[in-house]
């Protein structure tokens, strides 16, 4: 990602706490996705002015009113909506989205999609807990078959999303999944991806301690392997990536699943954009352009 | 009464009626004379039915007008849908090669084109087209240079080959009409002014531009797809990012995520996108991120009838998203005014940090009208209020370092708070869908606190006063005293006057009250003005009187009757006199005019 290259007075963690402290219920994994998401911050010593945090609705989209840097907390599901218009109106700020499973892949698919399709430059960070949180337990898109919430009570017989499947087929250009219970792997992962020029794909198992008896961090913990303790794993094979993705069950990989650097960013191809982000830009269109606007309907 | 020529063209879609229809409009326009053309059409690409009016005249011209004087049938379906309109001194140009003609009312010309005589039709398949336009400028009395002048232009691209033959087409109609057809009484005048001709999308477009509009996303919907083709066409000379989304609720969540940086952002949709985008709307209005947003209404409810008029979504604008809050909603008068009026509800919009929503229709987005270039205001006034920011920002502050103590949303008199945007050093916050206090963080989740809420609510709700103040209410125009007072809103503006125009010199005194800002809606001087008034009708193009609920809502006035119409069609000037003279006898308080073209 397209970082500003002004670097802040020796950013510290403390500097990156945000006005409250989070209300998310003790031992939640959302905790372990925003520490490293501030670790990666200060590790990068990217201005907070220039950082905007965005996020939808749900209890880890609380996660931009815990962190001090530029955010919004917008409608449910339309995060990524959101922060494109935002990247595009000012190409020059580090933009990171950060939502649910619910958010991201149910109520807000259809953003989901398209944003990775056009390679929007951000970091999208799901804390993906396999539940519906906020709204005291319902089955989300991810949660696995069989499972048992207060919406389906005798089991969802509905099969889950794959989000680094659908990432792959969308066109993401860097896709990762992350477990918030490895902190140095994860922090690692949110650098890569705010680094990386294009849409970055980050989905975290983030367990909800609260509501997913089921995918807790002692069923992850035996099961993550990291793609990167394997050495023969290419994450520049589209083919390689794909077929990990489809892992689940004894072995679930995490780390870099793919990334690309070949295809320009949304706000790299659009040449009205040469002259620089649009929100530093005179208001008014030239004389000449307005001129010959009215001569043509004339 | 004005002296003013209104031509017919109908056809299947696919035949071309729009050249035709083209090419009398740029002469037109070039003889100084202004136009209206409404083309009433169908959802079809091939086929159907389509019917062009263009009316033409030295002074105003605001809509379709109750006369046909020249009809050009292309197809036999359109001949016999229409050839019974005509009246004396009409005529019919037609290609009698494949057409029939019906029978003609009394003192109406019937002009049989022998096509397959006067051009080669294997190597023209449009000569009828061409051959009937240089008929018809023969008898209306303009001399052959203006349309070969036009046929140069319109066929350039194809070379020289192509312009020399269809001037030679155009040449034999123009002349067979000189040696067979009786011209019109009154030749066509000419003036020296000169006009720009435009729909109302290709206006609202320019209008952003005109504003600043750096940032315009939409999904296509019919009829308000204009404004996107014309931003998509000139993006790059105008500086503006244009983006078509995967739905109307990105399209709004996108305008509003780019109007957060900081730019003037607009969308344009119809009824059924302007649904989806209803709760970013409420949005806009909680983070107090300024926004514009155009409905373009067609015929509903749900899909309707997407190529037809309808004034059918003032409520649905009026009770979009939920919860209070505040904003401003426009109605553009005509064709002009959908340009003028979006840099004026930018600046509101912002200054108020609000939605600024405009109720536009298909009759003026896809209508045209001829404007003078000097109404087309490239430098509008732009005030962006009370921004902080280190970008440009026309007028806005520049960023002041607040140590820390900046809150966005501070509590104030007129409940405007300055904004930041992200990327200015020292006024770092987060902005919130969900209720906050004034430094922006929750007060809906953990912290809940009855006073705090109420302090926002009635901070955001003091803007209202505000926007109040800052548009001004609507004014009677027209003799005072009247007979009758004919209450219209937004796009019957024109047809509303003529119908005045006509009631006057037929012995009945009319005036007229059109509303253009429908929030805020001035109902103390609205109610202040009807006071005077003896007789009042509330004229518009919806079903349910959905203007007059709203008026009766907000200030008790209920109207002596209402003019109402919803069957996809604009009214006609003489729709709207019937029916007052109707009610003026006492017959009806409610009239329901019926369209009589076929279409």
């Amino acid at each position: 990602m397209a970082t500003s290259v002004q670097r802040a007075n020796q950013l510290t963690m403390a500097e990156l706490k945000g006005k409250v402290d989070p209300d998310w219920c003790p031992g939640c994994g959302d905790f372990g996705v925003l520490a490293a998401l501030q670790k990666a911050l200060v590790e990068l010593q990217i201005p907070t002015h220039n950082v905007v945090t965005i996020s939808g609705i749900g209890c880890s989209s609380n996660l931009p009113g815990y962190i001090n840097t530029y955010g919004m907390h917008t409608l449910h599901g339309r995060a990524l909506a959101v922060a494109t218009g935002l990247k595009l109106a000012n190409h020059e700020l580090t933009v990171v989205v950060t939502g649910g499973d619910g958010d991201g892949f149910g109520i807000g698919g259809n953003h989901f999609v398209h944003s990775m399709r056009r390679n929007v430059d951000l970091l999208y960070i799901v804390m993906d807990n396999q539940i519906y949180g906020l709204t005291t337990g319902q089955t989300s898109p991810t949660s696995r078959v069989g499972m048992k919430t207060k919406s389906m009570p005798f089991g969802n017989i509905e099969a889950p999303v794959n989000p680094i499947s659908l990432a792959l087929a969308a066109g993401a250009t860097f896709i990762a999944r992350g477990f918030s219970g490895e902190q140095k792997h994860l922090t690692e992962l949110i650098k890569q991806g705010i680094e990386h020029k294009g849409f970055s794909f980050l989905d975290v198992f983030s367990p909800c301690v609260t509501y997913n008896l089921d995918n807790t961090y002692q069923w992850f913990r035996p099961r993550v392997k990291k793609l990167e303790d394997d050495s023969a794993y290419d994450a520049g094979d589209w083919t390689a990536a794909m077929e990990k993705s489809l892992l689940w069950g004894e072995e679930i990989p995490i780390g870099k699943f793919f990334e690309r650097t070949d295809v320009s960013t949304l706000h790299g191809a659009e040449p009205v954009l040469n002259e620089g982000p649009l929100v530093h830009r005179e208001l008014r269109v030239p004389p000449d352009a307005a001129r010959s606007f009215i001569e043509e309907l004339m | 009464m004005k002296q003013t020529f209104a031509i017919g063209i109908g056809g299947a879609a696919g035949q071309g009626v729009a050249t035709p229809g083209d090419i009398f409009a740029k002469i037109f326009s070039r003889r100084g004379l202004n136009l209206n053309a409404y083309n009433a059409y169908q959802s079809i690409i091939r086929g159907g039915h389509t019917f062009l009016t263009i009316r033409t005249g030295p002074e105003k011209v605001t809509n379709m007008g109750d006369r046909i004087d020249l009809f050009i049938p292309l197809n036999q379906d359109s001949m016999d849908r229409h050839l019974k309109l005509l009246t004396a001194g009409a005529a019919c140009i037609y290609n009698a090669d494949t057409i029939k003609s019906g029978a003609a009312g009394d003192g109406v010309q019937l002009c049989p084109l022998p096509v397959s005589e006067l051009a080669d039709i294997t190597r023209n398949k449009v000569a009828q087209n061409t051959l009937a336009i240089g008929a018809g400028l023969h008898m209306m009395g303009i001399g052959f240079a203006a349309l070969e002048e036009v046929l140069r232009e319109q066929f350039k691209k194809k070379g020289d080959a192509v312009v020399a033959e269809n001037i030679g087409v155009a040449r034999a109609g123009y002349d067979y009409a000189a040696a067979h057809f009786t011209a019109f009484a009154n030749p066509l005048p000419k003036t020296e002014n000169k006009y720009a001709i435009l729909s109302g999308n290709v206006a609202m477009a320019m209008g952003g531009a005109a504003a600043g509009v750096k940032f315009y996303c939409a999904y296509p919907m019919s009829p308000s797809t204009g404004v996107l083709h014309w931003m998509a066409a000139h993006a790059r000379k105008a500086g503006i990012m244009v983006r078509q989304v995967e739905d109307e609720i990105g399209v709004i969540n996108m305008a509003i995520g780019a109007a957060q940086a900081g730019v003037r952002a607009m969308c344009a949709t119809s009824g059924g996108g302007f649904a989806l985008m209803s709760e970013g709307l409420g949005m806009s209005a909680m983070i107090e991120t300024p926004v514009v947003v155009i409905n373009c209404q067609r015929a509903g409810p749900s899909t309707g009838v997407p190529t037809k008029t309808e004034q059918g979504d003032l409520w649905q604008m009026l009770g979009a998203a939920f919860g209070d809050y505040p904003r401003i909603i426009a109605a553009p008068l005509d064709i002009g005014d959908c340009f003028k009026l979006i840099p004026e509800l930018f600046n509101l919009a912002d200054r108020f940090q609000c939605p600024g929503l405009v109720l536009c229709d298909l009759l003026l987005s896809e209508g045209r009208l001829s404007v003078h270039p000097n109404d087309l205001d490239f430098s509008p006034p732009i005030y962006r209020g009370e921004l902080i920011t280190t970008a440009n920002g026309n007028g806005a502050h520049s960023a002041a370092s607040t140590n820390g103590g900046y809150k966005r949303y501070k509590i104030t008199d007129s409940g405007v708070s300055p904004r930041a945007v992200p990327g200015v050093p020292g006024h770092i916050h987060t902005v919130a869908t969900d209720e906050h206090q004034e430094d922006g963080v929750l007060i809906s989740d953990e912290f809940t606190n009855p006073i705090k809420r109420r302090a926002m609510m009635e901070k955001r709700m003091r803007k209202v006063a505000g926007i109040e103040a800052a548009v001004p209410p609507p004014v009677l125009s027209g003799p005072p005293n009247a007979d009758v007072t004919l209450i219209g809103w937004g796009s019957t503006k024109g047809v509303v006057e003529e119908a005045c125009e006509l009631l006057s010199e037929q012995g009945i005194s009319a005036n007229q009250l059109q509303i253009r800002w429908l929030v805020p809606l001035h109902g103390e001087a609205i109610l202040e003005i009807l006071r005077g008034s003896r007789h009042t009708i509330i004229v518009e193009n919806n079903y349910s009187g959905q203007f007059a609920r709203y008026l009766r809502s907000e200030t008790s006035f209920v109207p002596s009757g209402h003019i109402r119409k919803y069957d996809g069609e604009p009214f006609m000037p003489h729709h709207i006199v019937d029916a007052v003279k109707e009610q003026l006898a006492g017959s009806t308080k409610l009239s329901v005019p019926m369209h009589e073209i076929m279409v």
